[in-house]
C-alpha cells in the first residue's frame, strides 16, 4: 500500500496537497495515493502564472491514459510558479 | 481531484462474472463494468501492460463476448441473407469478419463466423449485442422459412482466454511452440489445449498476431493458468481492457459502441470491404443507394499535433466550422503521441488535412492519419 502522506501539510478529502512555506507562499500538489490510482499520467495542465482561482475552484488538469481528472485549489490563492514534480510520471 | 472511487473499487455486485473473475482477484486487477461484464481494466498499468503485449506477449479475459452456434439444413443460406459478408467459398476452418446490417444498412454488430462444419457455423459477437443478434437471427429465420435451423446460445457457455503477442519474440513463440496448435491467420481448428477440448483460432485485436481459445468455462481457468506460467518468465503479462482499448486504438481497430452502431454503416466507417453488393441480404438496398450516392460523413484517423487527449464525444473543427466529433482516443504509448477516430464531413477526411478539436473550451490541433485495416 502507499506510504502513509507527510504531516507537514495539510489535505483536501479530494487528495490535495498544500504546504505552508510562510510569507504567504504556499506550495500545492496531488498525493502519491491520487498519482498510483490514476497509474498513468501522460498529460498534466498548469495554470499560468499570475492565474487566480478561489479555494476548491479547478487549478489544474491532470490526464491519464484513461481518465482527465480535475486538480482543486486547496487555498484561493494566485499562482506564481509552476512545475511538473518528479513524481510524475510523463511517459 | 475529481477521482471516481466507483472507477477503481467497483465491487462487481450485480454484474455477470466470467469465469477467470477469481484469478483476476487474485492478480488484484482493478475491475470495472463493461457491457454489463464485470471486467479487469488493469493488473498493474494500462501502458505497462500495453508495452508486454507489443514487446514479448499479453494474456486477455475476453469471455464476456458472446457466441451463436447455427447449425442444420440451410444455416449456410440464412448467414447469408443476414451477412454483408459473402461466405461463399469460405472452408470448414476458416473465419471470416463480417458486419450484420439492419434494413438502413446500418451495423448492428461486426462479428467473425467460423465455419465448423457444412451447414454448421459459429458466430462471435460482441458483449453487449449478443442476445440482439440472436433475436435478428432468429426473426429472419423465421420470416424466411429456414425450419431445418437450430440457433442458439451455446449450451455449456464456452469461456474464451486469448493470448496474443508479436510471433517473433521468444515468450509468444515458446506458447505457440509448445501449447498452441500451428495455424494460419484467420483460420481455427477443434484441438485439444493441455488435454481440454478447445477451439483455437489464430486471429486477435491488438495489431498483433494471436491466438483465441474457446474452451468449457469451467475448464478455461486452467489453460489461462498455464499459459501465464509459461509465458510469464519471458515476459507474458495479463492484459485489462484499458491496454485493449489502447492496443486497439494505435492499430486502427474500431470498437462496435463508439465507431459503429445502427446509424452507421459500413461505408462510413472501413468496412466496406466487407460488403459484397452481388448478393442479396438485409440492408443491401440501403447499402446500394449509399454506393452510388456517396456517403456524407466518413471515419477518419487522427494525431494531436497540440498537446492534449481528444476524448469520446469531443467537437471536431474544420475551417472554424463544426464538422464531426471524435469517437475514441487516447495516449497511444508505442507511437508516444495522443491518437484517435472521428467522424467528420467529407470535406476534411483527406489525410494530411488540419483539423481541430476542442479540449476543456480551446480548440487543439491535430491531424487526418490514414486508417490501417486488417
Amino acid at each position: 500500500m502507499a506510504k502513509p502522506n507527510p504531516t507537514d501539510r495539510k489535505y483536501t478529502k479530494e487528495h490535495e496537497w498544500a504546504l505552508d512555506q510562510g510569507s504567504g507562499v504556499v506550495v500545492m500538489g496531488i498525493t502519491d495515493h491520487a498519482q498510483e490510482l490514476l497509474t498513468d499520467i501522460v498529460y498534466v495542465e498548469l495554470p499560468k502564472v499570475g492565474k487566480k482561482v478561489k479555494q476548491m475552484e479547478t487549478v489544474a488538469v491532470v490526464e491519464s491514459v484513461k481518465s482527465v481528472s480535475d486538480v482543486y485549489s486547496p487555498v484561493s490563492a494566485r499562482s506564481s510558479k509552476s512545475t511538473a514534480g518528479s513524481r510524475m510520471s510523463l511517459s | 481531484m475529481n477521482i471516481n472511487p466507483e472507477d477503481f473499487f467497483f465491487s462487481g455486485d450485480g454484474h455477470e462474472k466470467t469465469p477467470l473473475f477469481e484469478r483476476h482477484q487474485k492478480l488484484k486487477a482493478t475491475m470495472i463494468e463493461f457491457g454489463g461484464w464485470c471486467m479487469p481494466v488493469q493488473y498493474t498499468a494500462v501502458i505497462e501492460e500495453h508495452r508486454a503485449t507489443r514487446s514479448a506477449a499479453g494474456i486477455f479475459d475476453i469471455c464476456h463476448m458472446g457466441e451463436i452456434e447455427v447449425r442444420g439444413t440451410g444455416a449456410r443460406d440464412l448467414l447469408q441473407s443476414v451477412m454483408s459478408r459473402n461466405l461463399d467459398g469460405q472452408e470448414i476452418g476458416q473465419m471470416r469478419l463480417s458486419v450484420m446490417p439492419n434494413v438502413r444498412g446500418g451495423i448492428i454488430d461486426d462479428l467473425t463466423v467460423y465455419k465448423l462444419g457444412e451447414e454448421h457455423y459459429m458466430v462471435v459477437t460482441n458483449a453487449v449485442t449478443k442476445d440482439g443478434d440472436w433475436e435478428w437471427i432468429r426473426k429472419a429465420q423465421k420470416e424466411k422459412g429456414f425450419r431445418g435451423v437450430t440457433s442458439g446460445t451455446s449450451a455449456t457457455p464456452r469461456a474464451r482466454s486469448i493470448c496474443r503477442g508479436r510471433s517473433h519474440k521468444s515468450s509468444f513463440r515458446r506458447l505457440h511452440r509448445e501449447i498452441l496448435p500451428p495455424l494460419k491467420f484467420y483460420h481455427f481448428m477443434s484441438t485439444e489445449v493441455l488435454g481440454i477440448p478447445s477451439i483455437v483460432s489464430r486471429s486477435g485485436y491488438t495489431g498483433e498476431d494471436g491466438f483465441e481459445i474457446y474452451a468449457d468455462s469451467r475448464r478455461i481457468g486452467e489453460i489461462f493458468d498455464a499459459l501465464l506460467s509459461a509465458g510469464t518468465p519471458t515476459g507474458l503479462k495479463p492484459v485489462g481492457l484499458g491496454a485493449r482499448d489502447t492496443l486497439r486504438i494505435e492499430s486502427g481497430m474500431m470498437l462496435y459502441g463508439h465507431e459503429m452502431d445502427e446509424t452507421v454503416t459500413p461505408y462510413e466507417v472501413v468496412y466496406g470491404w466487407l460488403v459484397d453488393l452481388t448478393k442479396e441480404f438485409t440492408g443491401c438496398e440501403a447499402l446500394r443507394k449509399q454506393k452510388e450516392e456517396g456517403v456524407k460523413k466518413k471515419l477518419i484517423g487522427f494525431e494531436m499535433m497540440d498537446r492534449g487527449i481528444a476524448r469520446h464525444g469531443y467537437k471536431v473543427f474544420g475551417n472554424g466550422r463544426e464538422i464531426g466529433r471524435v469517437t475514441s482516443g487516447t495516449f497511444a504509448p508505442t507511437l508516444s503521441k495522443a491518437v484517435g477516430f472521428a467522424f467528420v464531413d467529407r470535406t476534411h477526411d483527406s489525410p494530411g488535412a488540419e483539423i481541430g478539436i476542442e479540449i476543456r473550451g480551446q480548440q487543439a490541433k491535430a491531424r487526418v492519419v490514414p486508417l490501417t485495416v486488417l
